[in-house]
């Protein structure tokens, strides 16, 4: 990935709106040809205006953006090589299926013949053949989405820029949108980026992503190294489920660091870096597992009894703490139905592996 | 079963079987529509004189459109109101687009005046254009249809405000993604704004249009205090002509004065309608 040439290089942009509100500072991001890219935080992060930035609706205040190797900052949207699916799809009301799709075409000077098999082909790649003469007011939001995809697909951008597409669908129609961008995005071979608030989202369907935060960029990573790898603690708690302990350092070097976790002890993990300062130890609910005797050395393991039990189907959500107070979330697959009917209680060994144990810094 | 509901007493938002509302209703519809149905009526009696019933008669309209002085009042009258019309359109969509679209100093206290015509008293409006032209000393005797200028500036003024206004509710729905997606495909300005907004404005535009060409045409007060004798327009014909006698002819003129603004209105209405059912 990192051999191809960059389709998008985000040089140090910084963004501030009128009223000193800084929506983004000093992002730096490559973005790879043939990527599917996503930039996800929570609302108002700043993930929007970068997107805006991308396609030309706001300039960067510092920094500067290529795309295609070309300096895009101060060009006008109508001159980039992108094109965007907006939130609410903006699907021209007064225009039919056809025309939608045709309109990009059109406005770019295209050769009036060529324009309706391109745009029959466009609407085949969304699958909406057939539906050329329909209205947009006879239309299902799923389908508003799919013709936005194909009037932006149509002009045959460099990069597709997606904002918050699936948010207005619901969680079904979600799901099969997810797989059904991927599909797209190979089958056509173009660069998308998207932004998302929702994780799920994120892992399932971009090989990087991009974690922003009040305007900073937190870790540009792939999907599994987010999760299992997060960089620091915002990140860590932002996607997915963590325990995560404080604890003082005592001695790092070696390979081990020594962590004092108040109500813990001392715990000793395995840490290729030589750390200074105090460090957080974070640890996946579905890492820890629960045994009723003492498991042995392989892991680390503590006493602890349960408070609550929360049965989600697939798996079960335990909620233990010890004698210290020191809470724990443990994570239990219900692999057979005895599992599920089995449910913890009492007092119980909460363990996991030394090498599973985050180690956050930041 | 159906004589005992009749004894429940009406529910809070059953106005409807309430006697005094209901008399009051009536009473309105009385004073409000009896006098414009004598009107027509007496449109078509068959005397001179206004007041008792002589028999059926087309005489008066015949009569009406042989008149010229009426022919040319009605004709100065449509001249002022199609001219006033175009550009209370035009420049009542380029403030509403303005007002939605920008932000700049004295925004506000804009926003506040450009409706002050429609609330200030026609006729302060008409002695101030009178007085105003007069001092700037606006010439007359211009040949035909020059000599409508000050009439029509007059009128323009008094409707831009209501196209305005009319523009600028409907743009306040308008999802400015849609814009921007014209934008992100490929459009320049001017492209974005006439494949998208004025598309989006249009049922605004003509709704506004109709609004602002009946005003024109029934227009009276501030018409009278800028007309010059050349300048005569159909509502102050009638006038002048009722002032000799109410005759059959008057409500002839008035009953196709009353057709042209109803059917006028009634296709803004329906216009407004219809744009709003497709949102």
């Amino acid at each position: 990935m990192s051999t191809r040439a960059p389709i998008i290089s985000i040089n140090s942009v910084s963004k501030s709106f009128p009223g000193g509100v800084h929506a983004l500072r000093d992002v730096s991001i490559e973005i790879s040809e043939g990527e599917f890219f996503a930039l996800l935080g929570p609302s108002g992060c700043g993930k929007t205006t970068l997107l805006r930035i991308l396609a030309g609706f706001e300039t960067p205040t510092e920094g500067d953006v290529y795309i295609d190797g070309r300096d895009m900052s101060r060009v006008a949207p109508n001159l980039r090589p992108v094109n965007m699916v907006f939130q609410s799809y903006a699907v021209f009301p007064h225009m039919t299926v056809a025309e939608n799709v045709a309109y990009g075409l059109k406005v770019s000077g295209e050769d009036r013949g060529t324009i309706p098999s391109k745009v029959e082909e466009a609407l085949e790649l969304v699958r909406l053949a057939g539906y050329g003469d329909r209205r947009p007011d006879q239309l299902s939001g799923g389908q508003k989405q799919r013709v936005a995809l194909a009037r932006a697909l149509v002009k045959k951008p460099r990069v597709l820029l997606l904002d918050e597409p699936l948010s207005a669908l619901d969680a079904k129609l979600r799901e099969a949108m997810q797989l059904e961008l991927v599909r797209l995005q190979n089958t056509v071979g173009i660069t998308f980026v998207i932004v998302t608030h929702d994780q799920n989202e994120a892992l399932s369907m971009a090989d990087r992503i991009a974690v922003i935060e009040h305007g900073n960029l937190l870790q540009v990573a792939t999907p599994m190294e987010l999760y299992e790898y997060p960089t620091n603690r915002f990140v860590a708690d932002f996607i997915g489920k963590m325990n995560l302990f404080e604890g003082t350092n005592v001695g790092s070097g070696n390979g081990t660091l020594n962590v004092v976790v108040n109500g813990l002890g001392r715990l000793d993990i395995p840490c290729r870096d030589t750390l200074t300062g105090d460090v957080g130890l974070a640890v996946r609910p579905e890492k820890m597992l629960l045994f009723s005797e003492p498991p042995g050395d392989d892991y680390l393991a503590f006493k602890a009894s349960v408070d609550k039990v929360a049965y989600q189907g697939s798996e079960t959500r335990v909620f233990l703490s010890n004698d210290k107070g020191i809470a724990f979330e443990v994570s239990v697959r219900n692999a057979s139905r005895e599992d599920a009917a089995n449910q913890a209680s009492g007092s119980l060994w909460v363990a996991w592996k030394p090498g599973d144990t985050l180690v956050l810094s930041d | 079963m159906i004589g005992r509901r009749r004894k429940e007493p009406p529910g809070p938002l059953e106005y409807g079987r309430r006697l005094w509302l209901r008399a009051s209703l009536w009473a309105t519809f009385l004073f409000l529509y009896a006098p414009i149905v004598i009107l027509v009526v007496f449109s078509f009696n068959n005397s001179r004189r206004n007041i008792v019933w002589r028999g059926f008669t087309f005489k008066y309209y015949e009569k009406a459109w042989n008149n010229d002085s009426l022919i040319e009042a009605f004709t100065n009258s449509l001249t002022i109101a199609l001219i006033s019309t175009v550009v209370s359109v035009i420049l009542g969509m380029m403030t509403a687009v303005m007002l939605w679209r920008f932000r700049f100093p004295g925004k506000a206290p804009y926003e506040g005046t450009m409706a002050l015509p429609i609330i200030i008293p026609e006729i302060c409006m008409g002695v101030a254009m009178m007085a105003f032209f007069s001092r700037i000393g606006w010439p007359t005797n211009l040949p035909w249809p020059i000599n409508l200028g000050a009439i029509t500036i007059a009128h323009i003024s008094f409707s831009f405000p209501f196209v305005a206004m009319v523009v600028r509710a409907r743009l306040a729905r308008f999802n400015p993604e849609l814009e921007e997606a014209a934008r992100d495909l490929g459009a320049s300005q001017w492209q974005s704004f006439r494949d998208v907004l004025l598309p989006y404005m249009r049922p605004g535009l003509v709704a506004g249009g109709l609004l602002a060409f009946t005003l024109s045409l029934d227009d009276f007060v501030i018409t009278f205090f800028t007309a010059g004798p050349e300048t005569v327009t159909f509502p102050v014909k009638v006038y002048s002509m009722i002032r000799f006698s109410v005759t059959p002819e008057v409500n002839a003129a008035s009953t196709v004065l009353i057709l042209i603004t109803l059917v006028l209105t009634t296709v803004a209405l329906w216009l407004q309608n219809r744009s709003q059912s497709r949102q």
